[in-house]
């Protein structure tokens, strides 16, 4: 898009494009996690009151109550900022941005359609995971500025949790990048373009099983119900947002709803297919990049809503979940990580890779599908294309080596050496 | 002049300057928690120079592990300055004047040395390397025992001897493996000890 | 250093600029290893020292940054990421160590660590 616009500005102004679309990618971004929160915590007070037989919100905006919170943050706003006499204060003071910042970051490397992301990684998965990681810091500081009991236990509750279940998490991650034998995003995504049966989750038994132990895992990482001990009421009064209020206290929600949403969105991605419908509608109509420009934005239109649907409808079970089961004990929490989601976890990633070696029919292989290497080579905007073939010497070369199988070993012990070394 | 700004050139200022400010800023803070704060933006920064060199990978990894094992550093920064909130161990000032003494003289030490060298000031415009190609691939057979990066090593008896990384990674494999078992084995908790403290 | 700063923004940075910024973190972390009484301090100091010697690392492996381009491959990557990797294991095995030590002594004070001396 940059280089789309920059020959439209003399040389010495063409910064004016880069920033245009910079603005442009951030603004759509924030637009989305703004709207994002707006809608998910409307959402989650009207479906937890039709849980306990109520009726939600009913009021604001007319039907629905559809304003609600909209008119929460009104009234965030106008709340007097209080900072405790004991706090540290710029670290009490920074926290919640912290936290809202990592939240918000993860989201630069999330394609919504094959491409349409705001910068295409080569390691996406792994950056979002890495940078998901680092909003407990936000916490964790919050925690220890409020100079309060509560805060300081939820704090320390929350770290342990979170660093914790990114070890099951991560392993869990790596199993659709093994199958797809490629950390990008864009490609995993690609990989399952067709029918649904071509989605991760039904390439074998395995992974079927693995994408219940990530939603688990994202539940716990996010720090949600029946996970959410950080700010348990009943123990804790409200955990490490105790002592805060107005808007510093909503940046912690924006950042909640902003994770859940990024999980959720690369749980569609790795495992339910991203922006590729359960039906090839747009190959079928033929709305693909190859058909034309205009086509091939409609059918990224398409997409987007596809991964965007997928999105919403997983942070909508985790609100279900939330309302539906009980919150468990912190040593509860812990054996769930370490004694089953972390063996169960690496169990089916060795299952995966053997069965993947094996090559066993499973429902992946009822409709056609693309190789992985084809993927890769196809794809558009990917990273391995951006190498020109006049000086390809060395790309080729290491897909030679990548189609002969040597590789579905290297991303795999690349993710999990960080991963053991945080344990 | 006339060919404007360079942006990865301004990039790397900001980021070098955010890392080398708040580096400063964890010797000179006292209160540990800060000090974990300052560290991690400085590290965080350093991710940032890795993307801008084009090592993706590492940058990421960067973000992962350093930034994630520091705030296992903060975390015991908190635990074990639980007993007063604001506890902090301050520097006494004849350590500070011999501290700066040294530290002032390494960097004028370090500093002319890296402009020692002429290929070393950066290569102009011109003759940058057009494309970005990522390298996580090609770490992966790097640490595999391939070298994908050096196939057009004339000389074949250099060819013979990159043989890549498969040795070392494993060591760091079982390195990694007995030195968690040896920090739980370290750290396991020693009831009597914990009494002792409580009273 | 007038030919390093003159055009600073408007031509690609090399492995000199690097380097310095290198220098000012191991300069940082060495001071902070020196003068810290927190044993946690210390450590970070470690950090920042090995930290500075990765940007090292990367910057003589980038092709970016030098005219005798690409002359080390992938080596600097390759071992910036062993680097931190064995820094990791360095930090749980270090934390260990603080954390008997605290048990021992009630304190993270690191001037208190002196009872094995002759």
């Amino acid at each position: 898009m940059a280089e789309f616009l920059a020959p439209y500005f003399s040389t010495n102004w063409q910064w004016v494009a880069y920033l245009l679309v910079a603005l442009v990618h951030c603004a759509l971004l924030i637009g989305l996690v703004a709207k994002g929160a707006l809608l998910f915590i409307w959402l989650e007070r009207k479906v937890s009151g039709r849980i306990q037989d109520r009726l939600g919100p009913t009021r604001v905006g007319g039907k629905f109550g559809w304003l609600q919170t909209l008119a929460d943050g009104v009234k965030l706003i106008a709340k007097e900022d209080v900072t405790p006499g004991d706090a540290d204060r710029m670290l009490f003071k920074l926290a919640p941005y912290v936290s809202f910042c990592a939240s918000f970051a993860a989201f630069i490397a999330i394609p919504f359609a094959a491409g349409w992301a705001a910068q295409n990684l080569n390691t996406g998965v792994f950056f979002v995971l890495a940078v998901l990681g680092m909003e407990v810091f936000g916490v964790i500081l919050a925690g220890y500025a409020s100079a309060s009991k509560w805060s300081l236990f939820g704090a320390m509750r929350e770290a342990a949790q979170v660093v914790s279940y990114e070890v099951p998490l991560g392993i869990c991650a790596v199993v659709p990048v093994m199958i797809a034998g490629s950390m990008d995003l864009n490609v995993i995504g690609e990989r399952q373009a067709g029918w649904f049966t071509n989605w991760f989750v039904f390439h074998d038994p395995f992974t079927f099983i693995t994408f219940w132990v990530y939603f688990t895992c994202s539940t716990a990482s996010v720090n949600r119900a029946p996970f959410d001990l950080a700010e348990a009421e009943s123990e804790l009064v409200a955990g490490f947002h105790t002592e805060y209020s107005g808007l510093r206290w909503s940046f912690f929600f924006m950042a909640e709803y902003g994770s859940m949403l990024v999980v959720s969105l690369l749980a569609a991605i790795l495992f339910l297919g991203g922006w590729n419908g359960p039906i090839p509608i747009t190959h079928l109509v033929g709305l693909t990049a190859e058909q034309g420009v205009l086509t091939g934005v409609v059918g990224g239109l398409l997409g987007i809503g596809n991964t965007l649907f997928k999105g919403a409808a997983l942070v909508t079970v985790m609100i279900w979940v939330r309302w539906t089961l009980p919150r468990l004990r912190i040593d509860q929490v812990m054996t769930t990580c370490l004694k089953y989601c972390t063996p169960i976890a690496a169990a089916m990633f060795l299952g995966a890779a053997l069965w993947n070696l094996s090559g066993i029919p499973f429902l992946n292989d009822l409709a056609p599908h693309r190789a992985p290497l084809e993927v890769r080579e196809a794809l558009p905007n990917s990273t391995a294309q951006a190498e020109p073939p006049a000086d390809g010497t060395e790309q080729p070369e290491s897909n030679d080596a990548v189609a002969q199988g040597v590789s579905s070993a290297d991303h795999e012990t690349h993710v999990a050496g960080p991963v053991q070394a945080r344990r | 002049m006339e060919q404007g700004i360079y942006w990865p050139s301004f990039f790397f200022l900001l980021f070098g300057a955010i890392s080398c400010l708040f580096s400063v800023a964890v010797v000179l803070t006292s209160n540990i928690v800060r000090m974990a704060f300052y560290l991690v933006l400085a590290l965080a920064a350093t991710s940032g120079l890795f993307f801008l060199a084009g090592a993706d990978f590492v940058g990421a990894m960067q973000l992962m592990i350093y930034v994630g094992g520091t705030l296992v550093l903060l975390i015991f920064g908190v635990m074990l300055t639980g007993k007063g909130p604001f506890v902090s161990l301050s520097t006494r000032g004849g350590e500070w004047i011999l501290a700066a003494l040294v530290g002032g003289s390494l960097l004028a030490t370090l500093l002319p040395a890296t402009q020692a060298v002429d290929q070393w000031q950066g290569i102009s415009r011109d003759e940058l390397p057009q494309t970005v190609s990522p390298t996580a691939t090609r770490l992966g057979l790097g640490l595999l025992g391939a070298r994908v990066d050096k196939l057009d090593q004339p000389n074949p008896a250099l060819r013979e001897g990159m043989s890549g990384y498969l040795l070392p990674f494993e060591i760091v494999s079982i390195h990694l493996l007995v030195v968690l078992i040896g920090a739980a084995y370290l750290a396991r908790a020693k009831r009597r000890r914990a009494t002792e403290i409580v009273e | 250093m007038t030919p390093l700063f003159a055009s600073l923004l408007t031509e690609p940075v090399g492995v000199s600029h690097y380097m310095m910024v290198g220098a000012v973190m191991f300069v940082c972390g060495a001071v902070c290893m020196a003068t810290k009484r927190n044993i946690l301090g210390v450590l970070m100091g470690i950090e920042l020292v090995l930290n500075g010697a990765n940007i090292n690392f990367i910057a003589f492996g980038s092709p970016y940054l030098r005219s005798d381009a690409n002359q080390l491959g992938l080596d600097g990557q390759l071992i910036a990421l062993f680097v931190i990797v064995l820094a990791a294991a360095e930090a749980a095995v270090a934390l260990a160590i603080a954390l008997n030590f605290y048990n021992q002594h009630n304190s993270i004070d690191i001037d208190r660590a002196d009872e094995l001396q002759g």
